[in-house]
C-alpha cells in the first residue's frame, strides 16, 4: 500500500526540479490523508533537495572505484535492462522477479529524505520509489523470517572496482524485518522524477533514511529472507567501525572520526558543519524500533 | 654519464624561485576552484584532500633527490629546499582547511587530535615538519652547523612516514593508493639506508653553495 508516509514540506523553491517535486509531494500528501499516517520529524519542513547534478555526481559505489568521481565516470557502462531480482529464503513465492513485473504492481511515489553518509557528509534527495514492505508482500514473508538480506550485482566486465578487494564482493547489506517493513524504508527507482542514474544504484536500490548511507544498498539483484542476522559487507570489513544497525547517531562516534556534525553538500567552501540529528531526524518515526536496546552497543 | 652531466649543467642555469611562484599559484588556484564550485559539491573535503595529497607527493619527491643522485648522477639538490618547503606549504594549507573551514570548533579540534589516531598521527607529522621549515634558511644552517642541521633534517623521513600512515589510516576499506605511497616512502628510506644515512659532505657543500 503506497502513501503511508508523507512529508510535511513547505513549498520552498530551490531549483525548478525541486519546485516541481515539492508540488508533487504536497499533492501526494493531500491524497494520502486518511490513509495510515506516520508521524514525521518537524524539521522535515526545512528540507531543501540537493540538485540533480550534485546527487548524481557525488556518491560512493565502490564497485566502480573508490574515488568520488569514479561512479559517475564508469557506471554508464552498467547494463540495467533486462534486470531481475532473485527473492529467496523464507518466502512463500521464491524466484526470479523481473523488474518490469515488480514495477507493474507498485505505485511509485515521491519522497524527500535526508541522506547521511558515514563519512560525515549529507544531502537531501527527492527519491521516487515504493515501500520495501510492498515488494516483500509480493513474495510473501514467512513467519519464521527475522532478517532481510540484500545483494548488489557483481559484473566485473562492467564494474572496474570489483577487481580490487576493497570489500568482500558482492556487496551485502541487511535489515531486521521490522526495519525492512517500516513505511519509511523504500526501494528507489528514480530521483527528481527521472530514472535513477546508474551511479546512484540503478535500476533498484534500498533507501533507509535513518541509517548511514552505506546501508542503502545499490543495484540490488537478490533479496533473501532469513532468521539469522546476516554478515554485511562493511561489518565484515571492520566490525568495530560499521555495526549491523548503523543508525545515524551523533552520540556514537565512528572510531576514526566524530559523527556529531556533518557537512551538507552544496553549501560551498565556507558553509562549515551542522549538528547531526539522531536517527537522521527520523527519531519520532523509528526510535520505537529500538526500545530497550543500548544504541552504543548495538551501533 | 653524459646525460646526467648535461642535465645537471642545465639545472644549474635554472633558478629555484619559480618553484615558489608555481606553488603559490597552484595553492591559490585550487582554493579558487573549490570556492567557485570547481571541486564538486563537497569542496571542503575536496580541497583538504587535494592539499594533503600534493603535500605528500612533494615530500616523496624531496626524499627522492638523494637516491636519484646516488643511483643516476642526476642532481636536483639545488631544488631540494624549495621542494621541501613547498611540501610544507601544502601540508600547512591542508591543516588550515581542516581547522578553519572543516571542524572549526576548538573543543572539537582538540577532541579529534586526542581521540582520532589518524589525526594524531597527521598532527605529529606536521609537528615534525615545523622545525624543518623554520630552519630551512641559510642563517639556521650557519648557526646550527652543517652536521647537526643535517641530522635534524633527517626528520623528513619521519614526517613522510607519518604522512603515509595518516593516509592509510583515514581511508575506508582496503585501498591501493595510500599503500603505494607508503611503499614508495619505505623504498626511498631503504635506498637511503643502503647509501648510508649521512648526507655526503659534497652535498652539504652543494647545499651551502646553492642558497639563493
Amino acid at each position: 500500500m503506497a502513501m503511508r508516509w508523507t512529508n510535511t514540506l513547505k513549498d520552498r523553491e530551490v531549483t525548478d526540479e525541486a519546485t516541481f517535486l515539492n508540488r508533487r509531494q504536497l499533492m501526494a500528501g493531500a491524497a494520502g490523508l486518511g490513509l495510515v499516517g506516520v508521524a514525521t520529524g518537524a524539521s522535515a519542513e526545512e528540507l531543501k533537495p540537493n540538485s540533480f547534478e550534485d546527487i548524481s555526481n557525488y556518491c560512493n559505489f565502490y564497485e566502480f572505484g573508490t574515488a568520488k568521481e569514479d561512479p559517475p565516470k564508469y557506471a554508464g557502462a552498467l547494463t540495467t535492462s533486462p534486470w531481475s531480482v532473485k527473492i529467496d529464503g523464507m518466502v512463500d513465492s521464491p524466484g526470479d522477479y523481473a523488474l518490469e513485473d515488480i514495477l507493474s504492481k507498485m505505485t511509485i511515489e515521491e519522497r524527500i529524505y535526508r541522506f547521511r553518509c558515514v563519512e560525515a557528509w549529507s544531502m537531501v534527495v527527492p527519491w521516487n520509489g515504493f515501500e520495501l514492505a510492498d515488494l516483500l508482500a509480493l513474495a510473501g514473508v514467512q513467519s519464521s523470517a527475522k532478517y532481510v538480506v540484500f545483494e548488489t550485482l557483481v559484473r566485473p566486465e562492467e564494474m572496474p572496482g570489483v577487481k580490487y578487494p576493497v570489500l568482500d564482493w558482492p556487496y551485502v547489506e541487511g535489515l531486521r524485518l521490522d526495519e525492512a517493513m517500516h513505511p519509511l524504508t523504500m526501494m528507489a527507482t528514480g530521483i527528481y522524477g527521472k530514472d535513477l542514474p546508474n551511479q546512484n544504484g540503478a535500476p533498484l536500490r534500498l533507501v533507509v533514511p535513518w541509517k548511514y548511507g552505506f546501508k542503502s544498498i545499490k543495484s540490488i539483484v537478490r533479496i533473501t529472507l532469513t532468521d539469522k542476522e546476516p554478515a554485511t559487507s562493511w561489518n565484515k570489513a571492520n566490525a568495530s567501525e560499521y555495526g549491523f544497525y548503523s543508525n545515524v547517531n551523533p552520540e556514537v562516534n565512528h572510531p576514526r572520526w566524530s559523527q556529531a556534525t556533518e557537512r551538507q553538500l552544496g553549501g560551498g567552501l565556507f558553509a562549515g558543519r551542522v549538528p547531526t540529528l539522531k536517527f537522521n531526524g527520523y527519531e519520532e518515526d523509528v526510535a520505537s524500533l529500538y526500545t530497550g536496546m543500548d544504541l552504543k552497543t548495538h551501533f | 654519464m653524459a646525460i646526467s652531466s648535461s642535465l645537471n649543467s642545465a639545472f644549474r642555469r635554472v633558478p629555484t624561485w619559480p618553484l615558489y611562484i608555481l606553488c603559490a599559484a597552484h595553492l591559490s588556484g585550487l582554493f579558487y576552484s573549490a570556492a567557485t564550485g570547481g571541486m564538486g559539491p563537497e569542496p571542503i573535503k575536496a580541497l583538504e584532500h587535494a592539499y594533503g595529497e600534493m603535500g605528500l607527493k612533494l615530500l616523496v619527491v624531496t626524499l627522492a633527490v638523494t637516491p636519484l643522485r646516488k643511483y643516476t648522477g642526476v642532481s636536483l639538490l639545488k631544488f631540494r629546499r624549495a621542494l621541501g618547503l613547498s611540501a610544507f606549504f601544502y601540508i600547512a594549507a591542508h591543516l588550515a582547511v581542516w581547522l578553519v573551514l572543516d571542524v572549526q570548533v576548538i573543543s572539537r579540534i582538540w577532541d579529534d587530535i586526542v581521540k582520532r589516531p589518524y589525526i594524531t598521527v597527521g598532527m605529529a607529522g606536521f609537528a615534525t615538519l615545523l622545525p624543518l621549515a623554520l630552519t630551512s634558511n641559510n642563517m639556521s644552517l650557519r648557526k646550527m652547523g652543517a652536521a647537526s642541521w643535517r641530522k635534524l633534517h633527517r626528520l623528513t623521513y619521519l614526517a613522510a612516514l607519518l604522512g603515509g600512515a595518516h593516509y592509510i589510516m583515514l581511508v575506508k576499506g582496503l585501498q591501493l593508493e595510500p599503500l603505494v605511497y607508503m611503499a614508495v616512502i619505505l623504498g626511498l628510506l631503504a635506498a637511503r639506508g643502503r647509501a648510508g644515512l649521512g648526507v655526503s659532505s659534497d652535498s652539504a657543500r652543494q647545499l651551502r653553495k646553492n642558497r639563493s
